[in-house]
């Protein structure tokens, strides 16, 4: 099965081509990343392009999509998944939703994982792993300090992703979710040919906005 | 015959348009498909850029959906794509250029990136055929007000004036907020308007003066005055007479926009004036304008207001006009530019 593989809920904007076979791990036969976290929409569907042209393949001999859905800031997931989203429909495959938390820990099997990214104004998106690769907690976002506080009740012995907070632990896996990675995660059900869950990001956050007070008036009372 | 899909995002309606162009030049509408976020944004009293952006996300792909179901065509009917790459909102535009550029990899058909401002003078040759050349095109809307120079829609468009301060449709979400209006504000004032004596109050003409800038426009010190005024009365214990304040508010932002825009034409010898942006669907700003253009010989057109908002088929026609004038498409990193000036028709 031919797959496309997308991923902006990083700084790196990811495209990968990918052979998943009825058995075993995915292959990857081209992918295109940058990191930039400025640049998700300016470069993701020319790398789609391009990574499409090193694979030696056409779009309309893709098979299915997989698109991370972050968690991740806000602009640069949605480049990403609109793209998946409207690759789909064009195309007429089904678009499988993968947490991107979910694509590095797949790259990282073995002892009870933290998976950690950069969500910015000091915070982290995180989620743990148990031994088997399930997630056990998160997706969430929260302050590093309060994270740290919660490694031992969460089992964690080693860590994935950002390396931004390493928590005294050993690093290990990818920085960004890869196309390896997203097939992986999306693999059972990509084989099982199942209908694709929502493509709804992860935000977990809600927008800046306030309702305004009372009127400020304007002339001196 | 030439099928051209346009995409809008740049604030907060998502539009998907489907016009075909046919061999002698003439436009077709085949479909115009909207979803506003508007009353998500209503209790904020303006458009909240993150909400806009999360409700283009989730109706892009359905809002493509209903337009190519209403036209009834499928996407490998399509020709071309153009998409609003500015002027807008960040976050918002990048939305429907990323859906955009995907469907035109997809569809492996050009792809060009379209100016938001244009593409409102572009809507009236939805309506009304083939704009001459030159003519002149007053823009207004909650988030512009310009006086445009238009020597041709596909290539040559040139600023004459524009708001130092505040876009006229957002004086009136602030006046309507001071009056205890809904968001947004433009229809409430309308309708409180053609109640009230528009000569009750007068309220400052901005910009008017003999030193002041002859084609700019300002409405903050408007909207201030109307404030002023309110509070005035407020203070007093008097009661605000809320159709008189909203009628006479109505007609300086009609004078001072027709005015300008009447004045600009007969200076630049322009025969022709188009009005289009959400603003434009205002009663009072329409019928000044007719009045003022006959008055002076010229010809007015107005779109209908469904073509006056923010819409994907302004996009897709503005889009036609570059596929017919033989514009090179844009490339496909083509991205976002909040700040595309009106000059740059396509990137």
């Amino acid at each position: 099965m031919l797959v496309l593989a997308v991923d902006t809920s990083t700084p790196a904007v990811t495209a990968g081509v990918l052979d998943l076979p009825a058995d075993g791990p995915p292959t990857l036969l081209a992918e295109r990343v940058t990191v930039d976290a400025k640049a998700h929409g300016e470069l993701l569907t020319p790398h789609v392009r391009d990574a499409l042209a090193a694979a030696g393949k056409a779009l309309a001999e893709v098979d299915a999509v997989v698109c991370g859905t972050g968690p991740g800031p806000f602009t640069g997931l949605r480049a990403g998944m609109v793209t998946a989203a409207a690759l789909g429909h064009a195309l007429d495959r089904p678009v499988h939703p993968v947490c991107s938390l979910d694509a590095i820990a797949a790259e990282a099997p073995g002892d009870p994982l933290l998976v950690v990214t950069d969500a910015r104004r000091r915070e982290v998106y995180w989620a743990a792993y148990g031994p088997g690769g399930a997630r056990t907690a998160g997706p969430d976002v929260v302050a590093p300090a309060e994270l740290a506080g919660r490694l031992a009740e969460l089992g964690v012995t080693r860590v994935a992703g950002a390396r931004i907070f390493d928590f005294g632990l050993p690093v290990v896996g990818p920085e960004h979710p890869t196309p390896v990675g997203l097939v992986t995660a999306a693999a059972a059900v990509l084989r099982a040919g199942a209908e694709p869950g929502d493509l709804t990001p992860l935000y977990l956050r809600r927008p800046d906005a306030v309702e305004p007070g009372a009127r400020k008036r304007v002339s001196r009372a | 015959m030439t099928i051209v899909l346009g995409i809008e995002s740049s604030c907060d309606e998502t539009g998907v348009g489907l016009v075909r162009l046919d061999g002698d030049g003439r436009l077709e509408l085949l479909a115009d498909e909207v979803a506003s976020s508007v009353e998500q944004h209503a209790r904020f009293g303006g458009v909240v850029p993150e909400v806009a952006s999360r409700a283009h996300l989730e109706a892009m792909v359905p809002t493509m959906r209903r337009a190519f179901e209403v036209a009834g065509l499928k996407l490998s009917d399509v020709d071309a794509i153009a998409v609003t790459s500015g002027p807008g909102l960040a976050g918002a535009l990048l939305v429907g250029v990323s859906a955009a550029k995907a469907y035109a990899l997809s569809l492996g058909v050009p792809l060009y990136g379209a100016n938001h401002l244009a593409g409102h003078v572009a809507a009236d040759t939805l309506e009304h055929g083939p704009l001459p050349s030159p003519c002149l095109a007053l823009l207004v809307s909650g988030g512009h007000s310009q006086l445009l120079r238009v020597d041709d829609l596909a290539t040559r468009i040139t600023e004459i004036g524009s708001t130092i301060d505040d876009a006229a449709g957002e004086a009136y979400d602030k006046v309507a907020r001071v009056l205890g209006l809904p968001y947004p504000g433009g229809p409430p004032i309308d309708r409180a308007a053609r109640r009230g004596n528009p000569r009750a109050i007068a309220f400052p003409r901005g910009l008017t003066g003999p030193r002041d800038a002859e084609y700019d426009f300002s409405f903050s010190g408007l909207k201030t005055a109307v404030a002023r005024w309110v509070e005035a009365r407020e203070r007093d214990g008097e009661e605000v007479p809320l159709d008189d304040v909203a009628a006479s508010f109505q007609e300086a932002v009609a004078d001072v926009l027709t005015a300008k825009a009447v004045r600009a034409a007969e200076r630049f010898d322009i025969g022709t004036m188009v009005v289009s942006g959400g603003v434009a669907a205002n009663s009072r700003i329409k019928a000044l304008a007719a009045e003022r253009c006959a008055a002076a010989g010229i010809t007015l057109r107005v779109p209908k207001p469904r073509l006056c908002t923010d819409n994907g088929a302004m996009v897709a026609a503005l889009g036609a006009h570059l596929v017919a004038a033989g514009v090179e498409p844009s490339s496909l990193d083509l991205s976002a530019t909040p700040g595309l000036p009106v000059s740059t028709v396509s990137v």
